[in-house]
């Protein structure tokens, strides 16, 4: 499987779920288990993907400059500071700590 | 039902001319300051989503693809999360983590398609409408649309949202794989971080109910639990079966789900 391939596969895998979303019938929603599981999976691979992303390195778990970043983000977004702020704050709080040690 | 799209282009010349219609006219005259106020909405969400596009398109040449395949996914997919989650899962994986990385998009893509069912009745009929409509359809623009109180502010605030968004993604994508490029090693710059950052933005507004927060802890917990033991990109699946089950028992649940997109950080 090349680049290109995975590419081109899972956009047109995002752009299909989305015109799904247009020819399903609207009473599909009215089904609570699918919408709230549909909902749940959003959250789940979003928080799972948080946990790679800082604590992951390969097949390894670290504890590296990532691990700070993301509480400061936390405590910032627990502010209401602006979403892009928060972002640049926790690039810039890691690049700080990897520059320091 | 008037077939104009709404847009700051053609109201001022539209107005006069189609007089006879008396839908014509209502859709396509002058901005009123509600109007205004849902198109600067529409245009901010926008800037704030560009802005973060840098930091898609550096991370994504990091991971490997090029800067075509960076753009190509922005045009295509046009979905933040699972373009994130596809670069992060080839990032840690490489190409031999392709099914893992399409799953993980794909997967986090399932919520644009619950948008488009609530969005469909706002859009109205036309075929090619709906088409367009579906590709823009994403948090930013159906939280803008869903948002807005009647049916005319609700169109012009998905339009204005979903072109400023696409407009600005795509620009910024190509423009932080450009940087990317010229950056070298992004660790230095901490955008490795920043994507935690951007993923915990996007999970936060989710997070007010007991359920969701339980799901969220679970599955975070599973993810870093399985790291050592599974190929890169697998974790991040595991924990999505934490949601199958927690959804389909209902456990910690609220009678009603959260249907609406959250609230979108600007």
């Amino acid at each position: 499987m090349t680049l290109w391939l995975i590419v081109i596969i899972a956009s047109l895998a995002c752009l299909s779920l989305k015109i799904a979303g247009y020819l399903v019938p609207a009473s599909l929603l009215e089904k609570p288990a699918p919408a709230r599981i549909a909902n749940l999976l959003t959250v789940a691979l979003l928080a799972a993907l948080i946990a790679v992303q800082t604590l992951g390195s390969g097949n390894r778990i670290v504890i590296d400059a990532r691990l700070p970043a993301l509480a400061v983000a936390a405590v910032l977004l627990a502010l209401r500071v602006p979403f892009i702020v928060v972002v640049i704050a926790a690039a810039a709080v890691a690049a700080l700590i990897r520059a320091v040690f | 039902m008037a077939r104009t799209e709404p847009g700051p282009s053609e109201d001022d010349q539209a107005a006069d001319d189609q007089a006879a219609d008396d839908q014509a006219v209502s859709r396509a005259s002058r901005w009123n300051t509600d109007d205004l106020a849902t198109a600067r909405k529409g245009v901010a969400v926008g800037l704030a989503a560009a802005a973060y596009g840098i930091s898609y398109g550096a991370l994504a040449v990091a991971a490997g693809l090029d800067v075509w395949q960076t753009c190509v996914m922005s045009l295509l997919m046009f979905t933040g999360g699972s373009q994130f989650a596809l670069v992060g899962v080839i990032a840690t994986g490489g190409v031999a983590a392709g099914p893992a990385a399409i799953a993980s998009a794909a997967i986090l893509g399932i919520r644009n398609g619950i948008y488009g069912i609530r969005v469909a009745p706002i859009i109205g009929a036309g075929r090619w409408r709906r088409f367009a409509a579906a590709w823009v359809t994403i948090d930013e623009s159906s939280a803008v649309a869903t948002s807005q109180p009647t049916l005319r502010s609700q169109r012009l605030g998905f339009w204005v949202t979903a072109l400023s968004v696409f407009i600005g993604w795509n620009l910024t994508s190509l423009l932080g794989a450009l940087i990317g490029n010229a950056l070298g090693d992004v660790r230095v710059y901490g955008l490795d971080a920043a994507a935690a950052a951007a993923f915990l933005g996007l999970l936060w507004p989710r997070l007010r109910q007991l359920q969701t927060i339980a799901v969220a802890a679970a599955a975070a917990v599973i993810a870093a639990a399985t790291t050592p033991v599974l190929i890169p990109g697998l974790p991040v699946l595991v924990a999505g079966i934490v949601a199958v089950i927690v959804g389909g028992f209902n456990w910690f649940g609220s009678p009603s789900p959260q249907l609406d997109p959250p609230g979108i950080p600007t």
